[in-house]
């Protein structure tokens, strides 16, 4: 069928370029770039080699060819990623943490995370819908499961990793229209051992890849629906983009990035739309607003009802109290501060605990260890400390340490001059002239004097924030500041973790600059005073606006508190795409399961290669069109697609894997995974035009050939490595790699390798 | 032939050499008063103190260049490099020429007057244009103060201004002639100056390649040119903009290394083949050692880790406690360290298992990789040992001790198989300083390291060695080099430790490439990292738009005179204000334009949008960097970026006053607040002279007066 169209069509373009003599005869039926909605796209290589058949029945069987393939596609990826998905029966990596939080939601207890509530949220109902009852502690990798109801929560996220690869199939169709391309890309991911192995275990990612990939599907989509603005189908995928966006961002921030990719894509659609002169201000006006709505202000619904959820759910105290500002553990039951009452204003002889406003600023702490030899004066060290504990506890005293015996105890107002008397070990909180531990700029701050008897050093005076002279020290509300007499320096908590010998506590300085900074304010957050009377405290209940911020905050400043420890081997983001260094998952030694998740080297550095080939590809094919050389309707598709599709693809690797660059936290290879999918889908859209090009090199027949048998030694090269490596994800026992007669022997490759 | 008289016809742009000449006055006028450091001069001095001594030192704020550029006036005033630079505000001796020292900075701070003229021109804006970006300029307090000094900033402004400037007059040339491509070197040469002076060039030289590559984009799409010509003129363009600059930044170290053959007080930051390549220092005691080493060689070996401090493997004759503060055990052996000080406990002698002796055999035997070795202390002839004890201060590594027998069945591990890390590079032979080794112990497979924790009392503070079995990838901790050799030649334990006493001796030269250098070098200044500290005049990015901080730079030691780093705020609200409407002018036009109404002929949106490009980009490279940094920044990161929005504000104006009013009325309104606006900036220029000039000295009160804004600090001195 192709022969006589394509000589017609050729004829009327009547061209004569260098280039175009090179082919003789072009065999591809053009291609109509025009959208088919859902169908299969018609007319590529691989089908038009049965050429007499009609045009009629070859649609028929291309349909039904594309379900036989997304068939196949489905069952691959399923049955990849379901096989031994209870093996092995103890917890591994990060379940500890992720399993933890998911029975925390059963168990419906508060704590802190540095991701967004949603992907532990859906593990903890997986495990509520399949019979766990959160009970199982969680407490480190190696513990067994035992007869607790595991396989549930693992379910859910292959299932939900058993997808990826399905979306990449119809993302990669729907930018190439081509299913050997979507073939590809879909079974680079199948047979990929990292892929599988990250899916397969009770962690964050298969959920954050699902709604990452479930996005950019509906964004695709969604541009296909350019032709009919307003439709169902057009506001379905709409609406589907928005809330997979929400989702991914639900589950971690580095859904920021996808956000991101579908952003760019909009801006650039409405561009194209207000270019189109054909369309009135108003409609523009409705695409715009459409967008917003469907972009922006449904997915914060959904993302803020996820987070409404959150705090409803998880009422119970729990071990992330102390991250939180003091009005925020109001809420919790079984705080001390839920429901608590306590005397309204500062006063003399008080017991409190003073908290630092910095959010996830600690407890003002002290403790019977002296500061190390050294590290300024050899005093007893003061820290800040993040959870509830007797060591927080100070006594407020007069400057001249004579309590008033009066019934009703003196308040403490703004200018007074306090001595503050750490009640356990009766040390006055003291400072001078000595550099701080690890701020060598600010002074150092020690525990001073026995029994509330020091020096003129343990003066301080009380400076309410925004207060006048006379202002009284509300518990809970007043920001204060707490200034050294004799040096003038301010009390100060700089962030910074001490070393081994201060606990991995955090510092506490007296600051010389005077900046009002959340650093050097505080506030009295646990106020005990038998002579005065108690007021309640529910006034203090934050809006849910203000829990919301708060929690964001604290998250964040969590995300970049994870700092690389000096003894860990540490994980650049340069080692990941050349597949450098995996993460253990189970099992160190000959005896035990031990699974190791690490890409299938062969797809991954494939992946690499092809990422520099479709740079030289865009390249040439972008510098052909500028320079206006003629080329065939075949070949300006193909740039089309390349430009087109694989710049999407190119432009979603960057986003999910250059940011990584910038950022101070200590990274993990897996990390990469969201930026694998991409660079995954991109290898499907450069190999098969690669192929496509063979013409360029051969006259027709051998051209097909070789496009033939460059798709073979493709197949089985993902087959014959993944049969290679296959041990990595579905476990490895018996001696490790480096010795004969291990499951993997001679596979490794890289000394960095660790199985 | 002589039949014409012979013509010279000059063209002068008055206005052009009137403008140069007050930046001239403004920036060169007394220039050596005061007679005392000035912030920053006591960081830049030390290193210009350096060269001139030609003493090697490294700098993590910036490449070369920029030094040299310091060290060069003080080259030129007789500068011998002998002043203390230890404080602002000490004094300078008569011996030193203050005035050479700040000439250079000045001069490119007033060349950047005239360049902002011609660049403004080059934009295809007018005379006039041209003139208020000038006189914006020469009446910035920040920016005249920052020349006045022996500091980087007007050098690195010189050198972007001069890059954009003859880039666009490689571009505005007609197509045919070739001698537009000596614009287009020039434009190349300055990026690398740029880049050389301070790495916030980078950012300047990147937005410029994309210029360029639009430009070029364009040429490509051009098609009355012929194919060959569009290649050459592509690869000529390549050439100029890509290879001459990294060519040429690479020579900046080329000479920077040339000059700096001295050993001095940064030495130890680098491998041991580099300081052995310095005069002086460790090529001292290295000259003539043997280059292999052999079974009986003495060796002291230091680790290749810089951090926390550079030191080599020691012994003493001090055991471990018994039982440590944490109630742990230990195997009670001998000490192992790692000593960052010269000391004749820092010698080991290679031994040979299967042989008793302890000299070198004739022909020596070298030690290969591969070869199992053990090692002697020298003045204790204990054997380096390491076995499964617990390491004193890192738990999870082994002990390694020199051994005592303690007759408590626990034998002697003392094999070590010799791991030349780099000897693809090198050779399979174990080489003095060239080879970096790792001793792996062969009872346990463990590798020798270094884990930088200090021990306490009982070790003398010194560095813990442990030995760890994790062996992934690459790590300097686990490395260790020969540093200082020799053959012994003493088998009797006294003689040999008058042999370790006495300095090593004979002599052959040891060179290392400039290439090897060179990437060490480079790779050591962008990896180095100095401590951030906080400083009392440090700013965030975003207070700089406002002006939020100021800087003291200078206090007379008895008066009220003082310098600050304070622009003028007329100026800079003029600058913001450009911005904003540029931004929103462009947006209005591009919608405008998208729907296909156009309000400017073509050629005149060009030269719009070229403005926005080099302007608005050039702020914008320069500025949004600074938000990512987590260094310590300082109000004058930000002159750079206010540069360009200086060149921005009068264009604009023009624009306006061409295109956007329309009557008459309006156009003489506009020049009339034009106007004032200068006579402000003017006013508001002298107001702040004594701050800028540091004379004449106020009073309390009328530095009160000049306290603008809550947030400047500015000092007073009680009397």
């Amino acid at each position: 069928m192709a022969k006589g169209e394509s000589i017609t069509q050729w004829n009327k373009s009547g061209d004569t370029s260098t280039l175009r003599n090179r082919k003789s005869f072009p065999t591809s039926a053009p291609n109509t770039p025009v959208s088919k909605g859902q169908s299969c796209p018609t007319g590529n290589d691989a089908q038009s080699s049965n050429g007499t058949s009609a045009q009629f029945s070859s649609r028929l069987s291309d349909r039904h060819m594309c379900t036989v393939l997304l068939v196949l596609v489905v069952g691959l990826s399923f049955s990849t990623r379901l096989y031994k998905i209870t093996e092995p029966p103890h917890v591994c990596w990060d379940e500890t943490h992720f399993g933890k939080m998911g029975s925390y939601y059963i168990n419906r207890t508060f704590f802190f995370d540095v991701h967004p509530p949603l992907g532990k949220m859906l593990i903890g109902l997986a495990g509520y819908m399949t019979g766990y009852d959160g009970t199982f502690p969680f407490m480190k990798p190696g513990d067994k499961y035992e007869h607790h109801n595991y396989w549930g929560m693992r379910g859910f996220c292959a299932v939900l990793g058993s997808l990826l690869p399905i979306f990449a199939y119809l993302i990669v169709l729907e930018l190439s229209r081509s299913e050997t391309a979507a073939l590809i890309a879909a079974s680079l991911l199948i047979f990929d051992t990292g892929c599988i192995t990250i899916s397969q275990y009770i962690l964050l990612d298969p959920i954050l890849m699902f709604f990452i990939m479930a996005a950019v599907l509906s964004m695709v989509k969604f541009n296909q629906q350019v032709y009919r603005p307003f439709s169902a189908s057009w506001w379905l995928w709409l609406v589907l983009t928005g809330v997979n966006l929400a989702g991914a961002l639900g589950v971690k921030f580095v859904g920021l990035f996808v956000i991101l990719l579908v952003g760019l894509n909009t801006v650039w659609d409405l561009w194209r739309l207000l270019g189109d002169l054909s369309l009135s201000l108003v409609d523009i006006a409705k695409h715009f607003l459409a967008r917003v709505v469907g972009l922006i202000l449904f997915p914060l619904f959904f993302y803020v009802t996820v987070f409404a959820i959150h705090f409803v759910v998880l009422n119970k105290s729990g071990p992330g109290d102390g991250f939180f500002s003091s009005a925020f553990q109001s809420r919790l039951i079984g705080n001390n501060l839920h429901n608590a009452s306590m005397p309204e204003y500062l006063a003399y002889g008080s017991t409190i605990t003073v908290k630092n406003l910095r959010i996830a600023g600690g407890y003002l702490h002290s403790h019977w260890h002296l500061y190390p030899e050294g590290v300024g004066a050899r005093q007893q060290q003061v820290t800040a400390y993040l959870h509830k504990d007797y060591n927080n506890l100070w006594l407020v005293h007069r400057q001249n340490s004579n309590e008033s015996q009066s019934p009703t105890p003196d308040l403490v107002r703004h200018g007074d001059i306090i001595r503050l008397e750490h009640k356990e070990t009766t040390r006055n909180l003291h400072s001078h002239l000595h550099e701080a531990p690890l701020t060598k700029k600010h002074f150092q701050v020690t525990g001073y004097g026995n029994n509330g008897t020091g020096d003129a050093n343990d003066l301080w005076q009380v400076e309410v924030c925004g207060g006048q002279k006379g202002d009284l020290v509300k518990v809970l509300r007043s920001k204060v500041r707490f200034l050294h007499r004799a040096t003038g320096c301010v009390l100060y908590s700089s962030g910074k973790t001490l070393p081994k010998w201060g606990w991995e506590q955090v510092e506490v300085t007296c600051s010389p600059y005077l900046k009002e900074t959340p650093s050097s304010q505080w506030n009295i957050e646990d106020h005990i005073n038998p002579k005065l009377p108690n007021i309640s405290l529910s006034v203090l209940k934050p809006h849910f606006l203000e829990i919301l911020l708060e929690s964001h905050i604290v998250m964040i400043r969590g995300n970049s508190g994870l700092k690389p420890k000096d003894n860990e081997m540490n994980s650049k983001p340069w080692h990941w795409p050349i597949n450098y260094q995996g993460l253990r998952f189970s099992g160190v030694n000959e005896t035990e399961y031990r699974v190791y998740l690490l890409g299938n080297p062969v797809l991954w550095w494939m992946n690499l290669a092809s990422l520099g080939l479709y740079l030289i590809m865009v390249a040439v094919a972008s510098v052909a069109l500028q320079r206006g050389f003629s080329l065939s309707q075949k070949r300006k598709e193909h740039s089309h697609v390349l430009m087109r599709g694989g710049g999407l693809l190119l432009l979603g690797w960057l986003l999910h894997y250059a940011p990584f660059y910038t950022m101070g936290r200590v990274l993990y290879y897996h990390h990469y995974f969201p930026a694998m999918l991409f660079s995954s889908m991109l290898t499907g859209i450069t190999l098969d035009i690669l192929l496509k090009s063979a013409d360029l090199l051969l006259r027709p027949p051998y051209s097909d050939w070789l496009q033939r048998a460059g798709q073979l030694v493709l197949l089985f090269t993902v087959l014959h490595s993944f049969y290679l490596f296959h041990p990595l994800s579905y476990g490895m026992t018996g001696p490790l790699a480096h010795e004969p007669g291990s499951s993997m022997a001679g596979l490794k490759w890289m000394d960095s390798w660790e199985f | 032939m002589l039949q014409l008289p012979l013509v010279v016809t000059a063209q002068v742009d008055l206005v052009l050499v009137l403008v140069s000449l007050l930046a001239f006055w403004t920036r060169l006028s007394r220039l050596s008063y005061p007679n005392a450091v000035v912030f920053d001069e006591v960081y830049y001095g030390q290193f210009v103190s350096l060269y001139m001594k030609r003493v090697f030192f490294i700098d993590d704020s910036g490449p070369p260049l920029g030094h040299m550029i310091l060290a060069f006036g003080a080259y030129l005033g007789g500068f011998d490099g002998n002043f203390l630079w230890n404080r602002i505000g000490a004094d300078y001796p008569s011996s030193v020429s203050v005035w050479s020292l700040r000439l250079l900075p000045a001069l490119c701070g007033s060349l950047c007057v005239p360049l902002v003229y011609l660049l403004t021109l080059e934009l295809n804006f007018s005379h006039l244009a041209a003139l208020g970006a000038a006189l914006l300029l020469l009446l910035e307090n920040s920016l005249i103060v920052q020349s006045r000094f022996m500091l980087l900033e007007s050098v690195l402004i010189f050198f972007v201004l001069l890059a954009f400037l003859s880039y666009l007059r490689f571009h505005n040339a007609p197509n045919s002639s070739w001698s537009r491509f000596s614009w287009l070197l020039l434009s190349g040469a300055s990026c690398a100056a740029a880049v050389g002076v301070k790495y916030m060039g980078v950012f300047s030289y990147l937005l410029l390649l994309g210029v360029a590559s639009l430009h070029t984009w364009n040429l490509i799409g051009d098609h009355t040119v012929s194919h060959l010509n569009v290649c050459v003129q592509c690869v000529c363009r390549f050439m100029c903009l890509v290879v001459v600059p990294v060519l040429l930044y690479v020579f900046w170290f080329y000479i920077h290394l040339g000059l700096l053959s001295h050993s001095g007080p940064h030495d130890q930051l680098m491998s041991s083949a580099f300081q052995a390549s310095l005069q002086g220092g460790l090529s001292r005691i290295t000259q003539g050692q043997p280059l292999e080493v052999a079974y009986g060689s003495q060796v002291t070996l230091r680790s290749s880790a810089s951090q926390p401090i550079p030191c080599w493997l020691h012994s003493h004759r001090a055991n471990y406690p018994v039982r440590y503060e944490n109630g742990r055990g230990s195997s009670h052996q001998q000490q192992v360290t790692c000593y960052p000080f010269k000391d004749v406990n820092n010698w080991w002698i290679i031994k040979d298992p299967g042989k008793q002796k302890l000299v070198v055999g004739s022909p020596p035997q070298p030690v290969r990789h591969g070869d199992v070795i053990q090692l002697v202390h020298g003045m204790t002839s204990r054997f380096l040992n390491s076995h499964d004890v617990a390491a004193p201060m890192s738990p999870h590594a082994q002990e390694v001790s020199g051994y005592i027998d303690f007759n408590v069945s626990m034998a002697a591990q003392n094999l070590w198989r010799v791991h030349i890390s780099n000897r693809e590079a090198e050779s399979d032979v174990w080489k003095t300083i060239l080879s970096e080794v790792r001793l792996v112990h062969v009872n346990t497979s463990a590798v020798l390291k270094l884990s930088g924790v200090s021990l306490p009392d009982w070790g003398f503070r010194q560095l813990e060695v442990v030995a760890e079995k994790l062996f992934k990838g690459h790590s300097s901790v686990l490395g260790w080099t020969v540093e200082e050799h020799r053959y012994g030649t003493s088998q009797e334990q006294k003689e040999r430790e008058a042999e370790l006493h006495s300095p090593t001796h004979i002599d052959i030269d040891r060179k290392m490439s400039f290439w090897a250098k060179f990437l060490e070098l480079q790779w050591k200044m962008l990896t180095v990292k100095q401590e951030d500290s906080e400083h009392k005049y440090s700013s965030s990015p975003l207070e700089w738009i406002t002006m939020e901080t100021n800087i003291a730079y200078w206090l007379h030691s008895s008066t009220n005179a003082q310098i600050h780093l304070i622009g003028n705020p007329v100026s800079w609200g003029v600058a913001n204000l450009s911005l904003l409407a540029y931004q929103l002018l462009a947006a209005v036009y591009l919608v405008r334009r998208r729907r296909g109404i156009k309000d400017l002929p073509d050629a005149v949106w060009c030269r719009f949008s070229c403005l926005g490009c080099v302007c608005v980009g050039g702020w914008v490279v320069n500025f949004v960097p600074f938000l990512l940094m987590e260094k310590t920044l300082f109000l004058y990161h930000y002159l750079p970026a206010l540069c360009y929005l200086y060149v921005l504000s009068p264009a604009l104006l023009e624009h306006a006053h061409t295109h956007l009013l329309s009557s008459a009325i309006q156009r003489q309104a506009l020049g009339v607040c034009v106007s004032a606006v200068l006579l402000t900036v003017f006013l508001s220029y002298r107001n702040f002279c004594p701050l800028t000039y540091g004379s004449p000295e106020l009073s309390a009160n009328q530095l009160q007066g000049l306290r603008w804004r809550e947030t400047w600090d500015i000092l007073y001195r009680h009397r």
